[in-house]
């Protein structure tokens, strides 16, 4: 089932947490809410659940207008972070719970019901835990219970808050994969929160980025890493450099040593690179950057290179064959040429600009 | 092992702590026990059958039933003022939430004997609503519905203390995860709130329930103290003690002795059933295994 938000505004107090938010969510798609804590995703996963009201805006699931109907009515799958298992239920009568509180008619009798969770539990496979408690449970177990109970009731929509925020890397990432079979095999719309952006990559099929209220990009994951929407997509998934620019005409020129007499119009314009974005040379080029070496570190199967350009140090990062090619030490003088940049001014990405770069330390 | 390293660690010498031990051990016995041992051996002083006579005499009978039956009426109304409370304390944020807290403890914080006179301020003959009751021949003071609103007041915040911090820490994950999942209100009281709480609601009706069948202050202001009528267990004993029959005061008091002590076993085996769960749920997670 779709979910469509439309222009949603939501405060608590005084303070904004949702300022005009439009989303769609088509069937069938995964999609994670991505952002720093208080930005707003939360609350909105919230809205869509039906546990937080709204301000202003509608809610449509399915095209159904929604936005008044109880959580109880909407057919949705809700995963807490910390589980929110029903504490003095056995696993089983945790995802019983659903089948058990239908209204009479349409109750399943107890063969049904037992059938059904004994499926769901195969499904997260831990069917041999039925009869425990939840704090007989490990976390990694105790979310994929309340996962098992969450699909019980066959929701129309799963949500999940952080869903894998408690446990640890290794658990979290098989959950992960698993979260991804789990709801291709489902046909639903899922809509998980995290702050995590290695987890939103890696899972969804579609990316929300929030900050402050707003949401600041959707995209595929591949887009909103490759050609973020604005500085702060580009800061908030993963290490980015920073280049203070000045405008002239279409070419943005960075930092040319002999050009400092403007340095407060430096900053409204920002050159952003990824960290392997930048080709390191040994010699002068045209359209590089020169700097120096400052310290050289390998991790796992890339090498981070920080290089200092007028008391800015920039990183790179270069696989280890490149390094290896290269055999740059610290103290090294070396030519920095960037191959994707992107230009913003504030907030607006600037198209058709060309770089100038040059200058030396 | 871990007590005695301790205690080198805080410098106390053995004989300290025997010696601390002993005093506070005394202390209380003197304070505590003495006065319960001296109940019991008052009661019985002349024998089983004056003790028997005395608990069997048709005041005493009266008294100890009307205790019992204001105990009955109040208790209901508590748990539901109690979870009422609770419910709006810890799961919303509203205007006026303090204002609501500190009205809870008032009754903590007025001597009985005043809250006692409040009602007749407001029911009594010359009371607020005096002339009318009359007018309409209701009588509230002096009769058992003064009493029962005495005792109700007196232990209206025990339950509802209880449960708050007990909601407050549970969050209202566990409720929501059931609403979500289609429970209606009702369903997810029975089947989720109320078997969360019910060790601390059942510790806050055993403390409730105490307090309203000892209640005198309060009670006694409003009872009128009509023998065979109003006397309730506590202000019994205080009319044959001043009437000098030893024996019918302290069978009396042995009643309401007995009745605390029934109270401290309930009391101490919720409280350890309630830290036997908690230390259930707060025990460290087992590794984790890898599926099956």
């Amino acid at each position: 089932m779709s979910i469509e938000i439309r222009n949603i505004t939501k405060r608590f107090g005084n303070f904004v947490a949702l300022d005009n938010v439009s989303l769609d969510i088509p069937t069938g798609e995964l999609v994670a809410l991505l952002g720093p804590s208080g930005c707003g995703k939360t609350t909105l996963l919230r809205i869509i659940a039906g546990m937080e009201g709204v301000d202003e805006g509608q809610i449509l699931f399915a095209g159904e207008p929604t936005t008044h109907v109880h959580t109880r009515e909407r057919k949705v799958g809700f995963v807490f972070q910390h589980y929110a298992l029903f504490r003095h239920m056995s696993v089983f009568e945790n995802v019983a719970f659903g089948l058990r509180v239908k209204p009479r008619n349409e109750r399943p009798g107890e063969a049904q019901i037992r059938k059904r969770v004994m499926d769901m539990l195969k499904l997260v496979q831990l069917d041999w835990l039925a009869e425990r408690y939840p704090s007989q449970l490990s976390g990694g177990q105790r979310q994929r219970i309340a996962l098992a109970r969450a699909l019980a009731v066959e929701p129309k929509v799963l949500l999940l808050d952080e869903p894998f925020g408690a446990l640890d890397t290794q658990v979290r990432k098989e959950l992960r994969r698993w979260l991804r079979r789990l709801h291709d095999e489902m046909h639903i719309a899922s809509v998980f929160v995290t702050h995590d952006q290695e987890e939103a990559l890696e899972v969804a099929d579609r990316v929300v980025v929030m900050n402050k209220g707003h949401v600041e990009q959707v995209g595929t994951p591949d887009e909103v890493y490759t050609a973020p929407a604005s500085p702060f997509v580009y800061r908030f998934l993963g290490n980015v450099n920073v280049f203070h620019t000045r405008l002239r005409g279409a070419w943005a020129e960075v930092d040319r040593a002999e050009n400092t007499e403007t340095a407060a119009s430096r900053s409204d314009t920002l050159a952003f690179v990824r960290p392997h974005d930048i080709e390191i040379l040994r010699n002068a080029a045209d359209h590089a950057l020169s700097g120096r070496v400052l310290h050289i570190q390998a991790i796992g199967p890339l090498v981070r290179v920080e290089v200092e350009h007028q008391h800015e140090i920039f990183e790179i990062e270069l696989t280890r064959e490149r390094h290896a090619e290269l055999a740059i030490a610290s103290g090294d003088t070396v030519w920095l040429r960037p191959r994707n940049v992107r230009v913003f001014q504030g907030n607006s990405l600037l198209d058709d600009q060309t770089f100038d770069l040059g200058g030396g330390i | 092992m871990s007590s005695s390293v301790h205690a080198r660690v805080s410098g106390e010498s053995l004989a300290v702590r025997y010696t601390l031990t002993a005093l506070a051990l005394a202390f209380m016995f003197l304070f505590l026990g003495l006065p319960l041992l001296a109940v019991f051996a008052e009661a019985f002083r002349q024998g089983l059958g004056p003790y028997w006579t005395a608990l069997v005499e048709p005041d005493t009978r009266h008294a100890i039933m009307l205790t019992v039956l204001i105990a009955v009426v109040v208790l209901p109304f508590n748990i539901f003022f109690g979870l009422a409370a609770a419910w709006a304390v810890a799961r919303f944020e509203f205007r006026g939430k303090s204002l609501l807290l500190t009205f809870i403890d008032l009754p903590f914080a007025v001597s009985p004997v005043v809250a006692g006179l409040l009602f007749i301020l407001i029911f009594g003959r010359n009371g607020w609503l005096g002339p009318w009751l009359q007018a309409h021949d209701i009588k509230i003071i002096f009769a058992m519905p003064g009493m029962i609103i005495a005792t109700l007041f007196i232990t209206l915040p025990y339950i509802a203390r209880e449960l708050i911090p007990l909601m407050q820490s549970q969050g209202k994950d566990e409720e929501e995860a059931a609403v979500s999942l289609g429970a209606t209100g009702l369903q997810m009281l029975w089947r989720v709130t109320l078997p969360n709480i019910k060790w601390g609601l059942l510790y806050g009706v055993i403390l409730a329930n105490a307090r309203a069948m000892g209640e005198f202050g309060a009670v006694s202001v409003v009872s009128g103290h009509i023998r065979g009528e109003t006397n309730t267990l506590p202000l019994h004993v205080e009319i044959l003690y001043n009437e000098y029959n030893s024996v019918g005061a302290f069978a009396a008091a042995s009643v309401l002795a007995l009745l605390a002590l029934v109270t401290l076993v309930a009391k101490t085996v919720v409280e350890w059933r309630m830290n036997k769960e908690t230390a259930m749920l707060d025990a460290a997670l087992p590794m984790e295994s890898t599926s099956a």
